[in-house]
C-alpha cells in the first residue's frame, strides 16, 4: 500500500487546508466545460433584434426618447406602457433561442415584432436582410409566407377544416395547388406523429394532437425561421415533456431557426441553446443555460433559477473536473503507483496516447506487479476495463446511479471516448445547492464564484473516491 | 300647463324635422320613385310566388324547408299551423305578411353585415355607428312610418322601408360582435402565414363569426315580422292589415284569427332561421367534439 506520503484524512475539510499545494490546477474550471454548450460562432445570423422599442400608447415616441435617456417603465407611465425596452441580440442559424420572463414582461409582444404582428416603435428587426421596421404591408406578406412561421399557445386552428387542411393552410396562402400542398401537409402530418389522422377536425383532438397540427402547420410552410409563442404552456406537464423531445428531434433533423417563448424555467433550460431572461420589458440577461444557472446576472435572475431543477440542465461537463490520477498504458507500474500515491487514491483511470480511456488500474495489482519484478513491462495486463463512462452532454440527474455503483470518481469521455473528466461523487452532490449570493462571509459579489459548486471538490476529489484506502499516516513533503 | 314653460323655451325640434323630411321629399323625388318601383316589385314577385300556387303545395315546402333546418317535429308542427292558418282564412295575408318580411329583412341583412363588419374592423366607425343604433331601436316603430307615408304615399313600401329601419340593428350589432369575438390568436396566424386582411375576413372571421352572425339574422327577421304588423296601418297589407282593420271595428273574432296567424308565422320563422345558427360550418365542427 501507499503509505509513505500523506497527513491528512480523509475528512474532506481537513483536506482543503493542502489543496493549494496538491492541486493548484484544478481550482479553475475544467477547460470545455462550457464549451460543449457554447455555440460555433461561425453560423449565419437568421434574426437580429437591434435596440427595440415597443410603446403602446398615446406618446410612444416621446416615451422610447424618455427611456433612452434613462427613465424607468414607471417614468413613462403616462405616456404609455413600455412593453419593450431597448432589446438587442443576434439569432443564430439553427439556434434555439428561448425569450423567457414571466406575464407582463414583454416576451409575447418581442415575439410578435419578429414577424410583423406588431412594428418596433423603435429600433430595427432584421430577418435576413430585410427590416421589419420598414417593410411595405406586401413585402412583409411575401416575407411571412418565405421565411418566417408561428406556433400559437392556444393552437389558433380553424375550427371548421380538417387537420390536413389546416396544416395546409400556410400553403394555400402561398398560393400552391391543392394537391400538391395536401401531399406536403400529410408529410409534415406524419412528421410530428399525426399520420392518419388529417379527416379529423381539430375538435376531436386532444391537446396535445392539437399542437402537434398548429406545429406541421408551421413546418409545412417550410420557412428556416420558426416562432413559438408559449407553445407548450397549455398542455398538461407530461405532454409538454413529449413536445419539447418532439420538438429537439426535429430542429436535430431540420435545423430550423427557432425562436420560443415561455414562462417555465424549466422548459427554457431544456430547450434552449441560449436564453434571454426578460423583466418588465427588458432583457436582464442572456446566456446558456448553465451560464445564467452558475452566473446569475443579479438577484432577481439568481431567485429565479434557484428553485430549477439543476440536475436536468446542468450537464457533466458543467461539473466534471481535471482527472487528478491518470495514468498512461505505455507508462509501467512504477509510474502508475506512484501517480496513485501523489494523489491519494487506490485506482487511476488509465489512458492511451490518444487520451482514449482504456480502463482503471488499482494501486494492489501495479504494486504486486512491481514486486514479481514486472517493473520495465507495461500496465496493460492488469487495467482492468470494468468502466462505465458518461458522455459530457449527460444531465446530472443521470449521474447518480453510476456514482453510486462506482468507486472511482465518474469518468466523462468525449464523441471520440476520450477522458475529458471526472466527477467524484461529492461534486456531484454539490452541484445540486444553487450558488448563494447571500452567504453572510461572502460579501463581494465577484470573489462568491469560489462558493459555487466546483471550487472545494479539488480537494476531495481525492478523498471520496476510493473508500477500501486505509487511512494514510505520515508527514506530507 | 307646467312649469317648464316658463322656464324653458320651446324648442321646434319637430318642425325642424318636418323641413327636413319636406326638404328630402323635395330634393330626391326621382331616387324615391326608382326605390319605391324596385321594393314593390320585388315584393309583388315574391308574393306572387308565395300565393300563386295552391296552398299545400307553398305549406308542404315551407315544411320540407323546416325539416331540413330542424327536423320532422317542426316540419309537421308547422304544417299544423298553416293549416290552421288556412282553416281561418288568413292564409293569403299571411303569405303577404311573409314576403313583407323576407323583403325588408333581405334589405336589412344586405346593409347590416357589411356595416357590423366595416364596424368590427374600426373602432372609429364602431363609436359612430352604436349610438345611431341604438336610437334606431329604440325609437317607437311606427314613428318611422310618418315620413315614409309621406315620402311613399301608403302601401307595401312605406312598410318595408320603415321594417329596414327598425330591424338593421341587431344585423349590425350581431355581426360586428361575431367578428370581434373570433379568437385573436386564429386572425394573428392568417397575418402570420402571410395572408390578406381581405382573405382573413373570408376564412377566418366569417367563418368563426358565422353561428353569431346568424343570431343576429334571426333577430332581424324576428324584428321585421313585429314591425311588418305595425305597417299595416299605413296600408302595407297582409295580416297586420286585418289586425289594425280588428282594432278599428273592434272586431275580436277577426283580431284574435290575425293575431294567431301572426304567432304561428313567428314560430315557423324563429325556429327554421335559429336552426341556422347551429349548422355553420363552424357550429357544427364545435358541436363534433361533444359527441
Amino acid at each position: 500500500m501507499t503509505t509513505s506520503s500523506t497527513s491528512n484524512s480523509t475528512d474532506s475539510s481537513t483536506g482543503q487546508s493542502t489543496a493549494p499545494v496538491l492541486l493548484p490546477v484544478e481550482t479553475e474550471p475544467y477547460p470545455g466545460a462550457h464549451g460543449a454548450a457554447a455555440l460555433p460562432d461561425d453560423r449565419p445570423v437568421a434574426v437580429s433584434v437591434q435596440g427595440v422599442y415597443k410603446v403602446f400608447g398615446r406618446r410612444p415616441q416621446e416615451a422610447v426618447r424618455r427611456l433612452k435617456e434613462g427613465a424607468s417603465r414607471t417614468d413613462v407611465k403616462p405616456l404609455g406602457t413600455a412593453a419593450v425596452i431597448d432589446a438587442s441580440f443576434d439569432v443564430k442559424q439553427g439556434e434555439i433561442f428561448v425569450v423567457m420572463g414571466l406575464s407582463g414582461s414583454g416576451k409575447s409582444t418581442l415575439i410578435r415584432m419578429l414577424n410583423g404582428l406588431w412594428k418596433p416603435t423603435a429600433g430595427h428587426v432584421l430577418l435576413g436582410d430585410a427590416d421589419l421596421a420598414t417593410v411595405s404591408a406586401k413585402q412583409l406578406r411575401a416575407l411571412r409566407r418565405s421565411r418566417v412561421s408561428m406556433v400559437f399557445q392556444h393552437f389558433a386552428l380553424l375550427p371548421h377544416r380538417t387537420v390536413l387542411d389546416n396544416a395546409a393552410y400556410p400553403l394555400e396562402i402561398q398560393g400552391m395547388s391543392k394537391a400538391e400542398r395536401r401531399d406536403k401537409a400529410q408529410k409534415a402530418l406524419d412528421l410530428v406523429g399525426l399520420g392518419g389522422w388529417q379527416d379529423s377536425l381539430p375538435s376531436q383532438l386532444s391537446g396535445g394532437m392539437r399542437q402537434r397540427v398548429g406545429l406541421a402547420r408551421a413546418l409545412a410552410a417550410d420557412t428556416d425561421v420558426l416562432l413559438m409563442d408559449e407553445a407548450f404552456s397549455a398542455l398538461d406537464p407530461l405532454i409538454r415533456r413529449e413536445m419539447q423531445e418532439q420538438l429537439l428531434d426535429l430542429q436535430q433533423t431540420l435545423g430550423k431557426t427557432i425562436i420560443f417563448i415561455t414562462h417555465d424555467l424549466n422548459e427554457a433550460m431544456h430547450l434552449g441553446d441560449r436564453i434571454a431572461v426578460m423583466r418588465d420589458g427588458r432583457t436582464v440577461q442572456i446566456g446558456t443555460a448553465e451560464e445564467i444557472l452558475s452566473d446569475p446576472a443579479n438577484d432577481y435572475v439568481a431567485q429565479f433559477v434557484a428553485d430549477v431543477d439543476r440536475t436536468r440542465v446542468l450537464t457533466a461537463s458543467s461539473v466534471m473536473v481535471r482527472p487528478t490520477a491518470v495514468v498512461p498504458l505505455g507508462g509501467g507500474p512504477r509510474v502508475a503507483s506512484r501517480t496513485m500515491r501523489e494523489a491519494q487514491v487506490s485506482a487511476a483511470y488509465v489512458v492511451d496516447r490518444q487520451r482514449v480511456l482504456r480502463g482503471v488500474v488499482r494501486d494492489d495489482d501495479a504494486v504486486a506487479l512491481l514486486k514479481s519484478g514486472g517493473d520495465h513491462t507495461s500496465i496493460e495486463s492488469i487495467v482492468h476495463d470494468g468502466v462505465a463512462p458518461v458522455s459530457v452532454d449527460t444531465p446530472l440527474a443521470e449521474l447518480f446511479a453510476p456514482a453510486a455503483e462506482s468507486p472511482l470518481p465518474v469518468a466523462v469521455t468525449d464523441d471520440r471516448n476520450r477522458l475529458v473528466g471526472v466527477i467524484p461523487r461529492v461534486t456531484l452532490l454539490e452541484a445540486m445547492v444553487p450558488p448563494t449570493l447571500d452567504e453572510s462571509d461572502d460579501v463581494g459579489p465577484d470573489e462568491d464564484e469560489n462558493d459555487g459548486p466546483r471550487p472545494s471538490n479539488d480537494a476531495a476529489e481525492g478523498a471520496t473516491a476510493p473508500h477500501d484506502v486505509p487511512t494514510t499516516e505520515g508527514a506530507n513533503a | 300647463m307646467s312649469t317648464t314653460d316658463t322656464f324653458v323655451p320651446r324648442l321646434p325640434l319637430g318642425d325642424w324635422v318636418d323641413l327636413f323630411v319636406a326638404w328630402l321629399i323635395a330634393s330626391f323625388k326621382p331616387f324615391f320613385a326608382v326605390v319605391k318601383d324596385v321594393l314593390l316589385s320585388c315584393y309583388d314577385a315574391l308574393a306572387l310566388v308565395l300565393q300563386g300556387p295552391p296552398f299545400l303545395v307553398v305549406a308542404l315546402v315551407l315544411a320540407v324547408l323546416a325539416f331540413f333546418a330542424k327536423g320532422w317535429k317542426l316540419a309537421v308542427t308547422a304544417l299544423v299551423g298553416f293549416v290552421v292558418i288556412a282553416s281561418v282564412d288568413q292564409w293569403d295575408n299571411a303569405m303577404d305578411t311573409l314576403a313583407l318580411v323576407l323583403v325588408a329583412s333581405v334589405i336589412s341583412l344586405v346593409i347590416g353585415i357589411p356595416l357590423g363588419i366595416w364596424a368590427a374592423r374600426n373602432d372609429k366607425v364602431s363609436r359612430v355607428v352604436r349610438p345611431v343604433l341604438d336610437f334606431m331601436q329604440t325609437m317607437p316603430g311606427f314613428v318611422y312610418l310618418i315620413p315614409m307615408v309621406m315620402i311613399f304615399l301608403t302601401g307595401p313600401v312605406p312598410g318595408i322601408v320603415a321594417t329596414v329601419v327598425f330591424a338593421l340593428a341587431p344585423g349590425v350589432r350581431f355581426t360586428e360582435l361575431g367578428i370581434r369575438q373570433v379568437d385573436s390568436e386564429v386572425v394573428e396566424a392568417g397575418h402570420a402565414f402571410g395572408s390578406t386582411p381581405g382573405r382573413i375576413l373570408r376564412q377566418i372571421q366569417l367563418p368563426l363569426a358565422m353561428p353569431t352572425i346568424m343570431a343576429g339574422v334571426n333577430q332581424v327577421i324576428m324584428l321585421s315580422l313585429s314591425m311588418v304588423v305595425l305597417a299595416g296601418l299605413v296600408g302595407a297589407g297582409g295580416l297586420g292589415g286585418d289586425v289594425v282593420a280588428a282594432l278599428q271595428r273592434i272586431n275580436i273574432s277577426l283580431g284574435f284569427e290575425a293575431g294567431l296567424s301572426v304567432v304561428i308565422l313567428a314560430i315557423f320563422l324563429d325556429r327554421v332561421t335559429s336552426a341556422l345558427s347551429t349548422r355553420s360550418p363552424v357550429a357544427k365542427a364545435l358541436a363534433a367534439s361533444a359527441v
